[in-house]
């Protein structure tokens, strides 16, 4: 029951918020504030008050489980589950949404009712990404979270938010097509065999389609995933999303909505294809090694502070693809570390970024400089998030790109060397960042005011996360061991006992016939 | 009893059909486009009045019925479009309603 | 006493955790009371330690201390662990003591900055790693602390922040040395992959046992660590950050750049020496690369202007002795130099920024003079690091590079050659000390002394000269008298050299001999071409050919100008002439394509009903035609 409120509560405290926006400016704020502080004490008291696995033996990873039909006709349940991995997510979601409302505080936007109802939406929308196990309701929330991030960064964001808007539109919403067939497809095939049309995931996960459909269904789901990621050669849209959209927006953009991507990887392509996810690895591998060189060169040459963060989000996000596909304890493990890290700081940044460009109206890095002298702890703290991005051992981003590459290493040593490099190439931009931002002489006599004391709470709240993670990520790595040990142990069980593959058309994949499922009992 | 062959009534809607085609293409008149149209509907209800006396089935007249009140309602509908058009441009020229050109 | 030993390197994070937090707030003495505080606790507790290990040794020499499991992953689990044995504890004591010196002198040479207690801060957080390093038990650990070092050493170069070539020199310093730091991160991917634990002891047995001599894997993971320890130590081929590096504040450069962190790829290859035996290509790389590190930058030393940069070159220079002697088997004598390096070049470093603030901030050799009269402590006190840098008695510098071309000599690995390049680094060594010591002291006095050290930098520079003196004392030459105290202890840890047979038996004092005399060579050399040059020696040196040879040597034989082109300037080139992203190109030619295609259907949508019934008739038609046809 409390992951059904995990959904409601944004929503309706995005509803309440609309309505408390014609009080006054302040009010949906404190709403916003208080509906996801609540839903971080949720994420904590459903992990808390949970810790027998409740649900059926061969699910054991799931701690909390919530299940009702929702059309039964079409097979389709209401089914939302928390295990190990989705929990560290849901907690990221909810501090991180609380974070990118508590700090852009000062930010004026219009319509502050309806701004905080797109906000916790997306909230929503994205929790039910982390939690729903029914494909039909995961793609359900996969699509629902693109029309609050589409409003918000075509209503409230800056110069160039028509074309990033429908650019993000286009890409999310094409890829996510994509996906949609791949389930269906899965949805017919495994009617097809058993006689039970249904949406269901761990249900799902016995399909096993021949070796060409498979790799035609990983590349559908893949697609969709690699986009959000995003991937190197599918990057295109995301400098422009996230520098045009509000601050509040690209945090969530760059905090959550990548986050859903590697986590659609992890939770659903390996899982269900682990063969054609066998043939694919290397060239994802290489995909991810092309992502954080091609990332970090493109993240030198910005002189847009926003764009550059989006750069060096692709970077490291790199990190992530390599360590999915490197598909071993160790490199799983860096990822979800990388997950949490990534999200931290790459929110501050943003969050950074929304600070300097509230208080100079501008974000190009070419009339920054110098703030060291005149705004000391915004200097320090832009410091600090360039190191945790360049990898600084005892900041939590080390652990996960160490975990990573060492993974990766005893899966493919070539790339995990040339992802090495990358290790380089993040120290030249983000200290070229330092540079641009806090070093240097002040010529143009900026004078921005210092970071207030919500704001460096905020700060603070984050930076400690990030050296609590690098000092201490042992209870990451209990708590997401077992759900990382039961995804590999689902792929590891559908490769070695496949049965045999039930007769299908040559061309499977493209010509089954569309008939409608039997209604089951 | 002798009757009529079927091909010869296939000749004729197809006549008429082509007739009302015509009209519809090459009159500029929207009245007159109105006409052809009954005009062509008339012949495929004629095709079906004759295939179903070619086998002795009821269902070509009661498709012809059908026709006929679809017809009658297409007329209402079509003349009410009509005079509300010629209220607005003043003329039945149905090149004057060209505003949804791409 | 012993379980005191987290506290070593605890101590200077807590004070930087207290100077970042509150730095601002507090009042200049009391940031420098803290700063000096916390490491001056940290040296009590490491003479404590020290004490309490010579007196009742922990079994094996090797004491073990675990605080918590940093990550456990399977069978990967580093802990936040430190290890203690001979060599941790050498370099724990050179570490602990030199910086608290540096850090007392620091205080009135420092005295007046904006970011004071950002300085303290700095060079706390530097201490704290560098002791992390040396004490780690795993590669992990190591890692964290040497990558801690690189930070800080990046924010004190770059710590007058405003200049931005100070900015330009800490970025080519992380950068560079990170690119080391990337060999290293793949040798312990390697070393984990093959070996299951990068725990250092384990690692090394585990090494012994499983890979032959010579094997391809030793020499991989050997190389890759050697990687690592080029990069931190500035030797060749990626030497070139460290003259840069002489932008920041003079006790940085003492401290970080000649003391202690440059030394930590000597550290880290001394720790790793059984891995290194086991790849015999990869030790002779090592040897090759300290001597022709340790000439190349001596010859750079000549051609210096600024006095920092003659002592940068001669760091890097020094430590290619460390290399040589790392290269040959001779681990304890690297050690040794290791510490009597830091005693004279921090003293060296913080005698010369006595001579920098007395003049104004001048750095130009050509512009000094005359300060032997004005200030005799720092003469004498540079004469005595002069004679220790030079390697002439009594200083420390004559016993430990004693001790590595006597090993040199003798070894197997090492050879006749060798020795020479060293015997030839010597006389390049003296040469340029000296040239050093006439410019600055002798002659006369350009400009009136503006400054001179206070009592909390005079302390230090005494202190350290004592130092260097008495340092030579532990380890006396054999042929000399002989006093083996370091090396005896070191060995230990460190496995004594190889020695070639069939060598010739009290050949030692005549290497001593011989060096000691290739060394005072280098005197009158340097008096010839300084102060006391002739008519016919000015001339020559103001030829063409002496000018280009100049330029080259005090551009670092042009490895800068060599890595500007092929490596800097066409990265940089590519990454601005892509900063729109072609990628977006191909995504902004298909809606470009679309728009194009919707151009060309537009004119289908006349608006005219008449056209869309002969089109639908058309199309009829030829549905039809179709269907008969076909």
């Amino acid at each position: 029951m409390i992951l059904l409120w995990l959904i409601l509560a944004p929503v309706l405290g995005g509803l309440a918020a609309w309505r408390c926006g014609r009080s006054g400016v302040q009010w949906p704020r404190w709403m916003t504030t208080l509906t996801l502080a609540a839903e971080l004490g949720l994420v904590l008291a459903a992990w808390t008050t949970s810790s027998m696995p409740m649900g059926p033996a061969e699910s054991s990873n799931w701690r909390l489980q919530f299940d009702v039909p929702w059309i039964p006709q079409l097979g389709i349940r209401f089914h939302l589950a928390m295990d190990g991995l989705s929990f560290w997510l849901a907690l990221l979601t909810a501090f991180l949404g609380l974070a990118a409302v508590a700090a852009s505080w000062r930010e004026t936007v219009a319509c502050p009712g309806l701004f905080h109802l797109n906000l916790l939406l997306l909230v929503a929308g994205v929790m039910g990404v982390f939690l729903a196990l029914d494909l039909f309701l995961f793609y359900f929330f996969w699509e629902a979270m693109l029309i609050p991030m589409y409003f918000l960064i075509i209503l409230w964001g800056d110069a160039g938010r028509r074309y990033a808007g429908t650019k993000f539109f286009l890409f999310t919403q094409l890829s996510g097509l994509l996906m949609l067939l791949a389930i269906l497809a899965l949805f017919f095939l495994h009617g097809r065999a058993t006689g039970e049309y249904t949406f269901a995931y761990e249900k799902l996960l016995r399909v096993r389609p021949p070796p060409g459909t498979e790799m035609w269904l990983l590349l559908g789901f893949a697609a969709a995933f690699l986009v959000k990621l995003p991937a190197a050669p599918l990057h295109s849209w995301l400098p422009e999303a996230y520098a045009s959209s509000p601050t509040a927006g690209s945090v969530l953009l760059a905090g959550l909505l990548s986050k859903t991507g590697a986590y659609g990887l992890l939770r659903f392509v390996i899982p269900f294809f682990p063969g054609a996810a066998d043939r694919f690895a290397c060239a994802a591998m290489v995909l991810g090694v092309i992502s954080i060189l091609y990332g970090a060169l493109m993240a030198f040459a910005q002189t847009d502070l926003k764009r550059f963060i989006a750069y060096s989000s692709v970077s490291h996000l790199g990190f992530v693809l390599l360590g999915i596909f490197a598909w071993n304890q160790l490199a799983l493990q860096g990822v979800v570390i990388g997950m949490l890290c990534h999200g931290l700081s790459i929110a501050g940044l943003f969050l950074l970024a929304g600070v300097i460009e509230e208080r100079l109206r501008t974000r190009d890095l070419r009339r920054l400089g110098g703030l060291w002298a005149v705004a000391p702890r915004l200097g320090a703290v832009t410091m600090l998030f360039a190191l945790a991005s360049l990898g600084l051992p005892g900041l939590g981003n080390f652990v996960g790109e160490f975990l990573i590459l060492l993974g990766s290493f005893q899966a493919h040593p070539g790339l995990a060397a040339a992802a090495t490099a990358g290790l380089v190439a993040s120290v030249i931009y983000a200290l070229w960042l330092v540079q641009r931002v806090v070093h240097g002489e002040n010529v143009r006599r900026l004078a921005p005011l210092d970071l207030q004391p919500r704001e460096t709470g905020v700060f603070a709240a984050l930076i400690l996360a990030l050296l609590w993670i690098g000092l201490y990520p042992q209870p990451v790595l209990d708590t997401a061991g077992p759900a990382l040990e039961g995804l590999q142990h689902a792929s590891r069980l559908a490769l070695t006992a496949r049965p045999p593959a039930p007769a299908f058309p040559k061309i499977a994949g493209l010509s089954f016939k569309i008939d409608a499922p039997r209604p089951s009992p | 009893m002798a009757t009529v062959p079927m091909e010869h009534a296939l000749i004729l809607a197809a006549a008429l059909f082509f007739l009302g085609l015509a009209g519809l293409l090459a009159r500029r008149n929207l009245l007159f486009i109105l006409l052809s149209i009954e005009v062509m509907l008339n012949a495929a209800g004629l095709v079906f009045v004759a295939a179903g006396s070619r086998w002795s089935q009821p269902d070509g007249q009661v498709m012809f019925l059908f026709i006929l009140a679809m017809a009658a309602a297409e007329v209402a509908v079509g003349l009410a479009l009509l005079l509300e058009f010629h209220h607005y441009a003043h003329t039945l020229d149905a090149d004057a309603a060209s505003r949804m050109k791409g | 006493m012993l379980r005191l030993l987290w506290l070593i390197p605890i101590l200077p994070f807590a004070g930087f955790a207290l100077l970042g937090v509150f730095g601002r707030k507090l009042r200049p003495a009391t940031a420098a009371a803290v700063g000096v505080g916390s490491i001056g606790l940290s040296a009590g507790f490491s003479a404590l330690v020290t004490a309490s290990f010579l007196l009742h040794p922990p079994a094996g020499h090797n004491h073990m201390q675990t605080l918590w499991t940093w990550m456990r992953v399977g069978g990967f689990a580093p802990g936040i662990a430190f290890q203690l044995d001979a060599l941790a504890l050498v370099m724990v004591l050179v570490v602990a003591f030199v910086s608290f010196l540096i850090h007392l002198y620091s205080v009135g040479y420092m005295r007046g900055e904006p970011d004071y207690s950002q300085f303290f801060a700095y060079m706390n957080l530097f201490v704290g790693s560098m002791l992390v390093l040396v004490l780690a038990d795993n590669l992990v650990l190591l890692y964290l602390g040497w990558e801690g070092v690189g930070l800080c050493s990046y924010l004190l170069i770059g710590f007058w922040y405003k200049d931005a070539a100070n900015g330009r020199a800490a970025r080519k310093a992380f950068i560079v040395t990170r690119i080391g730091d990337a060999a290293l991160a793949v040798g312990l991917f390697l070393l984990f992959y093959h070996l299951g634990t990068l725990r250092i002891q384990e690692l090394m047995e585990r090494a012994a046992l499983q890979w032959p001599s010579g094997s391809g894997l030793a020499i991989a993971a050997s190389a890759l660590l050697l990687g690592g320890a080029v990069g931190k130590s500035a030797q060749l081929p990626l030497q070139v950050w460290l003259p840069d590096a002489m932008a920041g504040p003079t006790p940085v450069s003492a401290l970080i750049h000649a003391a202690t962190m440059v030394t930590a790829g000597v550290y880290l290859i001394a720790r790793t020496h059984t891995l290194f035996s086991l790849a015999p290509p990869v030790q002779t790389a090592v040897a090759i690369i300290g001597a022709a590190t340790l000439l190349l930058a001596g010859f750079s030393g000549l051609a210096q202007r600024d006095i920092k940069r003659v002592l940068a070159y001669s760091t890097i220079s020094q430590i290619g002795y460390m290399f040589l002697a790392l290269g040959v088997g001779a681990w304890a004598a690297a050690i040794f130099h290791l510490l009597s390096h830091a005693f004279f070049k921090a003293l060296l470093f913080l005698a010369a920024g006595a001579v920098i603030h007395a003049l104004r901030n001048e750095h130009d050799l050509y512009r000094m003079g005359g300060l032997r009269r004005e200030m005799p402590l720092v003469f004498w006190v540079f004469l005595i690091g002069a004679f220790a840098l030079s390697g002439l008695p009594p200083a420390d510098g004559f016993a430990s590079k004693g001790l590595i071309l006597t090993e040199t000599w003798n070894s197997p690995l090492g050879g006749t050659g060798l020795w020479a390049a060293a015997l030839g680094g010597a006389l390049l060594t003296s040469i340029y000390t000296f040239r050093m010591l006439f410019l600055a002291f002798g002659g006369p006095l350009p400009q009136p002394v503006a400054r001179r050290p206070g009592v909390t930098e005079k302390l230090p520079l005494l202190l350290l000269a004592a130092l260097t003196i008495l340092a030579a004392g532990l380890n006396w030459p054999a042929a000399w008298g002989g006093v083996s105290l370091i090396t005896n202890f070191l060995h230990h840890t460190l496995p004594a050299p190889p020695v070639r047979t069939g060598r010739v038996a009290g050949g030692e004092a005549w290497l001593e001999v011989i060096a000691v005399g290739v060394a005072l060579l280098g005197i009158p050399i340097a008096w010839l071409l300084t102060r006391g040059a002739p008519a016919t020696v000015r001339a020559a040196l103001q030829t063409r050919s002496a000018t280009a040879l100049r330029g080259f040597w005090l551009g670092g034989w042009a490895f800068d100008w060599l890595y500007d082109r092929v490596l800097v300037w066409p990265l940089v080139w590519l990454a601005r002439a892509n900063e729109a992203d072609f990628i977006d190109l191909f995504y902004r030619g298909l809606a470009g394509m679309a728009g194009w295609f919707h151009q060309l259907l537009r004119w289908t949508q006349t608006g005219r009903i008449r056209w869309y019934a002969t089109s639908v008739a058309l199309g009829a038609l030829l549905i039809l035609a179709l269907v008969i046809f076909l």
